[in-house]
């Protein structure tokens, strides 16, 4: 009796052993855990605390408090007009610089590059204080002029996200395309808008991307540039956070990630192979 | 002709050292005003490096300084762990897998870091309230926030160097009489190093930079004992909030920057210097 269970207990641990023989892909588990306990759930969570009340009955209250209050829609509007200002800025900013870096006639020093992606390692909460005293001094303080000090504040900030992705898709210009488009009589007007423009538009989209979303879910560049005067989705969503209502909160992080998901489907088509994410181009 | 060509020379550098002046112009205020010792801002009295002395032994700020890298090296260590685990394995699986795993990797790059921070504190809360008996914030739930937020890209950056290795690299080791835990310390670990690396790098400063998550998962622990955790970014926060950068941030941002120099540089020339060894040992094989 006893020898048979030992015989048992030994071919049932040969036959485990045999089973859990080591293969690589059991190294994605421990991640895959981890992605489905702390960002699927809590998105799944997202969603349903839009639609319940704080009792936790389903409810649509959440919804038709956003549209109804005129607030909400201000927040909304604000934040889109401030990404898609901030946006524009960079871009008319650092094109021209992400150009005049990627060519070599004009730039044959890649140390600048790295100057300008720099200030991104120095703590930007710092840096936005920084820039507050100083938009005091000099007389544009966020109590007076709160749009304004806010938009630099935004600009001077994602300024190296926009010139990275920039730089790196415009390393890749085909230059002999747009010297042949000169030699057949373009003039250098049209062979930007016709040629550089469109070699570049990658370069366009995931600067953009990088600038737009965050600009709209920030906290603290508002916050403090503004005085607390204006009002983005992170301030909001920040608010309710302090204040613990959590569904009302998830209803407005509910909508970002509907702009989230629309911005992306969008740009589903563009090559982003080497686009970088958030600086990670330069290590 | 030539003349055009000067100009737009002189007018292309103009444009990008007044950018780069304009970007600089705040830190390098902090940076020139950390040697004297007034309280405001543009007024110099005397060169001192009484800041730097009041800074090392203000409290609080060496607290958040602490803190801050604490949280920084551990979560990007384990990121890094868990990022390269992840990509090695799922190297391995089939295409659907595949798919549904980097789908779900992306989330997090792509999702606001508000919206990560307040879907992660809803769950802690809906456990708290439906699962376990209350919840407290810690040190743990800071972490995990911080992992949302960097393990992506450590994945994202560990990939692309599997791809580029090749197969039957690890297939021969294992044939060769290696264990798989051999094999990989030997084969897979030095092909994909310089990705695990540069993930690591990037999960660091990202740690480094965060305040959103870390405002809404912090708990008490580390260096602030029972108090909340406190890093540079929610300290100076709740500083600015109310009056001007404090003195001695003046000082803190300065040996920031001379950190950052030195690192971003060396690393620089460092790769730089590879990328010219790896050129001339290519020649050297063709030739």
């Amino acid at each position: 009796m006893n020898a048979a269970t030992s015989e048992l207990k030994e071919s049932f641990w040969a036959r485990l052993k045999s089973h859990a023989r080591f293969k690589r892909k059991y190294l994605a588990f421990p991640y895959a855990v981890f992605l489905v306990l702390f960002v699927i759930l809590p998105l799944l969570l997202i969603v349903y605390y839009a639609f319940s009340d704080s009792s936790g009955t389903p409810s649509f209250d959440a919804l038709v408090s956003f549209f109804t209050s005129p607030n909400k829609w201000q927040v909304l509007f604000v934040s889109l007009f401030m990404g898609v200002q901030t946006t524009l800025i960079c871009l008319l900013l650092g094109y021209p610089a992400a150009y005049i870096l990627a060519d070599k006639k004009l730039n044959k020093n890649a140390v600048l590059v790295v100057l300008f992606v720099m200030p991104m390692w120095i703590n930007f909460v710092i840096r936005t204080g920084a820039t507050r005293d100083l938009l005091d001094v000099i007389g544009l303080s966020g109590a007076q002029y709160p749009w304004p000090a806010t938009l630099i504040g935004m600009v001077y900030n994602y300024l190296p996200f926009t010139i990275l992705p920039l730089y790196t898709t415009m390393l890749k210009l085909d230059r002999s395309q747009m010297e042949a488009a000169a030699d057949l009589g373009a003039s250098p007007f049209r062979v930007f808008v016709h040629n550089v423009v469109p070699q570049s538009l990658p370069g366009i989209i995931s600067a953009s991307e990088m600038v737009f979303m965050p600009v709209m879910s920030s906290y603290v560049i508002s916050d403090t540039l503004s005085e607390g005067k204006i009002t983005l989705f992170g301030n909001y969503i920040y608010l309710d956070f302090s204040n613990s209502m959590w569904n009302e909160g998830s209803f407005m992080a509910l909508i970002m990630l509907i702009i989230v998901g629309v911005s992306m489907f969008l740009t589903r088509n563009v090559d982003r192979s080497d686009a970088q994410v958030r600086g990670g181009g330069l290590w | 002709m030539k003349k055009k060509e000067l100009l737009t020379k002189i007018f292309a550098r103009g444009y990008i050292a007044l950018l780069l002046l304009l970007m600089y112009l705040p830190i390098l205020v902090l940076v020139v005003f950390s040697f004297t010792d007034t309280t405001n801002l543009f007024t110099w009295d005397v060169f001192t490096f009484d800041l730097y002395v009041r800074l090392f032994n203000n409290k609080e700020i060496m607290t958040a300084v602490g803190n801050t890298l604490l949280v920084a090296l551990i979560s990007s260590l384990v990121a890094s762990a868990l990022g390269t685990f992840a990509a090695i394995g799922v190297h391995e699986l089939g295409k659907k897998g595949k798919r549904a795993y980097e789908f779900a990797n992306n989330i997090p790059v792509v999702n606001p870091e508000i919206v990560i921070s307040l879907s992660l504190i809803i769950m802690f809360v809906f456990l708290g309230n439906y699962v376990f008996n209350g919840f407290e914030k810690s040190f743990w739930t800071l972490l995990c926030g911080h992992l949302v937020l960097t393990t992506p890209f450590v994945y994202l950056s560990v990939k692309p160097k599997i791809l580029q290795m090749d197969p039957a690299l690890y297939e021969a080791a294992l044939d060769l009489g290696c264990t798989p835990a051999q094999a990989m310390r030997k084969v897979t670990y030095p092909a994909i190093l310089p990705g695990i690396l540069s993930g690591f790098m990037l999960a660091f400063t990202l740690s480094l930079d965060d305040f959103i998550i870390t405002a809404f998962l912090t708990g008490p622990g580390l260096l602030s004992g029972a108090e909340s955790i406190q890093t540079i970014s929610t300290y100076v926060q709740s500083v600015i909030k109310k009056r001007p950068l404090p003195p001695e941030m003046r000082a803190l941002c300065t040996i920031i920057l001379l950190v950052v120099v030195i690192v971003v540089f060396s690393i620089f020339f460092l790769s730089r210097k590879e990328r010219v060894k790896k050129r001339k040992g290519r020649t050297y094989i063709h030739g």
